[in-house]
This record gives C-alpha cells, structure tokens and sequence, in this order.
C-alpha cells in the first residue's frame, strides 16, 4: 500500500472575542528566493546565517526617491548616510547613483575617500569630530555641519592658521511637533541659540556659512514634521539674507523617512501606514518654494536619508536550530539569527518568512536566537508555520543599521553577498574567522608560552 | 492517556470542550489522533498506526505525537488518572 503524504498534528484554541483580521488565517507567504536566486543555494555557497543586498531594489528605490524629489524641486543632492550601512560595495553603489557622502565620525570620512568619494562632496556630521578631523575636513573642503558652540570655537581657532576658509553649516534642532524632540545635537532654534550661532559664524573670518542642516528624527510616521523644519530652516536662511546680505547656498534636511517596516506596538502594519517619497517630497519643497527665499535663491536641498533607502534591499536568511515547548506550552523555535547581528529586532516586529512550501497550518510561536540570553528574541508572537530542524528562514527588509551595529558574540559575524543586476552572486564582506579576532588580542609577556592545565 | 468523555469533533476539525466552553481547530492528522483516543487507544497503538499510514520519517511521527499531546495536556482536555 502507498504511504499517504503527512501534515504534523495541529491543535489551536479558538480565541473568543479576537476574530482573526482576515475572517481566516492568511495565507503563508514563502521566500523561496531573492532576485532569482534560491535561497537554498545562497546558503549552501555562503552558509547560514547570511545577509543577502540586492542590487536592484537599491538602486530602484534610490531612483525612485531621487526622482520623487527631482520632480519637485531644481536642485536636490543625496549624500548617503555611511552609519546606516558602510559595507563599501553598498556605498559605492550609492555614489554611483550619484549620491555624496554624509559622515558622523572620522573612521566614515576616512571611509568614505576611500571609496573614491572627493573632499569636496563629503558632509561631515556629528559631535565627535577631533582637531584633526576638523584640519582635515577643511583642507579637502569638505562641508562641516557644527553641533555645538565648543565645535564652533575649535574651528575658529583651528581656521585662523588655514589657508582655506572652512566651510561650514549648523545643525539645528526645533519643535516640528514631534514627540520626543531632539534637541540634543546641534542648536535650538526656538531659544535663539541658532541664530546666536549663525551670527558668530558670520564674524568669524575664515569660516563661511554654506549652509543649514537638520534632522529631526528617525523613522518619522508624519511628513508634516518635514515642512514644519523646513520653513524653520527657510526663515533662518531669509533672516540671514537679510541681516548679512549673505545666501544660504544649501538646506539639508537629514534623514528619517520610515521605511515599511513595522514597529513594535504598531497597530498596523508600516507597510500601510508609513508615507511614501512622494508625500516627504512634497512636503519639504513645497515648504521651502512657499518660503520668503527669493526664487532666484533657492537653496540646493540635501537629504541624508538612510533607512527607508537601504531597508527593502537587505535580506537576512537563517535556518531553525530546534524546536521547542516552553513550560506553558508555547511553542518556540531557536533560529542562528540572534539580535546581535540583528539589532533592528529591538524596534521592530520583523517580517520572517519560511524559505519552502510549508503546511498552512500555523501555531502562535516564539521566534528566539541561539545567544543563551533571554533578551535575545527575534520575534515574540508570529503566526508560523511547523518547520524542521535546518528549515530556513528569510527576515526581509533588513539593510538598514544591522551591517552596521551588529555585535560579534560568541561566533563570527556572517558573510554578506550581493546579488548585481544580472543576478550573480559577489561575497562583499568575509565571515569572521579566528584569526581576526587574534590578530587585535595581544597576550602579555608573562602570559606567553605557559600551559598551566597540562597534565 | 485518555481524552476527556464529551468531548465533541466535527470531521473538519472544530472540536468544543462543554466543560470549559473553549473550542479548537485542529488539521486533519489531528482529527485523526483525537479519534483514535476516543476509541481508547494507547499512544503507542497511535502511533504504529501513524507509521503505518504515513510516508514521514518514525522519529518525526513520534516527536510530532508527544508534542500534541502535551498541547492537549496544557489545554486540559485529556482526563489525569
Ligand atoms: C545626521 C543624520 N543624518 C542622517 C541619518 C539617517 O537617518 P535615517 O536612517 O533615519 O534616514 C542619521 C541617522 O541617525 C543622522 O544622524
């Protein structure tokens, strides 16, 4: 007799009173491969865990950022926001789409020359710049966003002795409405400190104000905080004209467009809620043409956007390490992702998808890492499907500051590939190994050449 | 291991507890298990029947049985002599 097919037993108590959003369970959607390529064979060429960016959807969201903008407004530039992901491959491809560079700290500068980007196009950011990043910055005439009246002395005293004039912006930070405000980087524009900061710059002779930044937040749910900021920054660039005869010759309104993905507590998922360029894009232009800047002065308007660029384009592909019970029943699975290569897990509730077909038949289950940390949870409570040990599993949407802040613990950090236009595979960052990790340990004299537990 | 008396199923899987109120969805292997515990059988007759039945490896079969009878177990459906 034929053996029939087999589904593992299923038994889910029906919750009264929570009738499920779709009237059913929705459908199970599988990830069986990304930009053409299975999923199982990225595995088997790279291991598992691995992350996977692919190169069309970051160059097709970048286009369509660029072109939400462009069709607004005359002159707009990116400059790409190396802390959300400086994997150089991921940077080059930025820049080749013609984006700047928007540093925070002189290991990114440094980063950023290398990768071919000339001074002149780098935006340096931050409150950590030394006097040696600032000499720097100035001689390749790069455009130095100030955050604090102590940056603002050192430059003074570190111009004095340059040849070139500093070019140089203030960040500002302001009410746009939002909750919590940011006033922590850059000068407050409500309390005046902005512009006691603008006009300080003006006298000082080797500095020339360039320009206006800011950035209000990250993963911003409104585009009306945008506009807020931008007429802000708008008036500060009109009062400057005005008092000085002086133009402003850009405004630079940061990042923290949202990106689709859904945080946690949301009701909703950020795919429905979250604007889209379009609307930050009208936003802010409309705000800055709608302004008091003369139409013969309008500013070239800078965007440092990082997440909502980079996200769609990463992928994270794991495997299931074992299945569990938990005391009261729940089912849990161990994945080899944890949250330190996936740090984002702390703000969002990933999407995690199984890479085959599966039963439709899903359970309530808890999505944990292998750490042997209680914190390390990749998913509280998902509707999923009964995997195997070894079973893989795709986190989309993950490209954003995971590549970036991931912490190596108690393994090595996995490889990153990825895949051009013509879907091939290109490895762009090595899988730790021990020799990295030996290479920055030095092991005192005394400690050499003993073997104290030999028998 | 027995299932509770009155426990009632229906053939596409909705099962009702009139002990507790609490009802359940269950996939077609389940329906089958629930069966067969109200015939009275033993986990073991359980499951060579499932080895026989199905094309899936033994170990699976058993792993998969235990792990739904602790869920019937948590759900308190199964009478503790
Ligand atoms: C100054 C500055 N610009 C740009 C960004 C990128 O922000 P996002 O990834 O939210 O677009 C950040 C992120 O913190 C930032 O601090």
């Amino acid at each position: 007799m034929k053996k029939l097919k087999y589904e593992k037993p299923i038994i889910n108590k029906i919750k009264a009173g929570v009738p499920d959003k779709y009237g059913m369970q929705p459908k199970i959607v599988v990830k069986s491969e990304i930009d053409g390529i299975p999923v199982k064979e990225i595995v088997e060429k790279y291991g598992s865990p691995v992350f996977v960016i692919s190169e069309k959807t970051l160059r097709d969201t970048f286009q369509q950022a660029n072109r939400a903008f462009q069709s607004r407004y005359p002159k707009v530039q990116f400059a790409w926001s190396y802390k959300t992901n400086y994997l150089d491959a991921v940077c080059r491809l930025y820049h080749e789409e013609g984006s700047w560079a928007e540093v925070v700290s002189g290991f990114e500068y440094d980063k950023a020359l290398s990768n071919g980007v000339p001074g002149n196009k780098i935006i340096f950011n931050g409150p950590d710049k030394t006097d040696e990043d600032l000499k720097k910055a100035i001689e390749n005439g790069s455009f130095i966003h100030i955050d604090h009246f102590d940056e603002l002395y050192s430059l003074i005293r570190i111009s004095q002795n340059s040849k070139e004039k500093a070019k140089v912006a203030i960040r500002v930070n302001m009410d746009t409405g939002i909750y919590p405000k940011w006033d922590r980087f850059g000068f407050n524009y409500e309390n005046g400190e902005a512009w006691k900061a603008i006009n300080r710059i003006m006298l000082a002779e080797n500095l020339e104000l360039v320009g206006l930044h800011t950035h209000i937040g990250t993963y911003m749910m409104t585009a009306t905080a945008y506009a807020v900021a931008a007429s802000k920054l708008a008036e500060l660039a009109v009062r400057t004209n005005k008092k000085f005869k002086h133009t402003i010759k850009y405004i630079d309104m940061g990042g923290g467009f949202a990106s689709k993905n859904t945080l946690k507590g949301a009701y909703l998922p950020g795919k429905d809620t979250c604007p889209t360029f379009d609307d930050y894009a009208e936003a802010i232009t409309s705000a800055i043409i709608n302004s008091e800047i003369a139409p013969d002065q309008l500013p070239t308007l800078f965007l440092e956007t990082g997440r909502a660029l980079i996200d769609d384009a990463g992928y994270l592909i794991g495997s299931v390490l074992a299945n569990k019970r938990l005391s009261n029943a729940r089912r849990a699975k161990i994945l080899d992702i944890g949250v330190n290569i996936l740090f984002t897990s702390f703000w969002y509730e990933h999407e995690v998808y199984p890479a085959e077909e599966t039963s439709q038949q899903t359970e309530d289950t808890t999505l944990y890492g292998p750490l042997c940390m209680n914190i390390d949870i990749i998913r509280e409570s998902i509707q999923f499907p009964a995997l195997k040990k070894g079973d893989l599993v795709v986190i989309p949407r993950i490209g954003a500051y995971n590549m970036t802040q991931w912490m190596q613990f108690i393994t090595y950090r996995p490889n990153v590939v990825l895949i051009d236009q013509n879907k091939k595979m290109h490895l762009i960052r090595k899988q730790e190994n021990l020799k990295v990790f030996k290479e920055q340990e030095v092991i005192p004299d005394f400690l050499l050449n003993k073997t104290p537990l030999k028998d | 291991m027995k299932l509770k008396s009155n426990i009632a199923i229906s053939e596409n899987g909705f099962m009702f507890d009139p002990y507790t109120g609490d009802s359940y969805n269950l996939n077609s292997t389940g329906v089958e298990i629930i069966k067969h515990l109200k015939a009275g059988k033993t986990n073991e007759e359980i499951l060579a029947e499932l080895k026989r039945k199905y094309d899936a490896d033994d170990l699976i079969l058993e792993q998969n049985l235990y792990d739904f009878i602790t869920m019937l177990s948590h759900y308190e459906l199964l009478d503790n002599e």
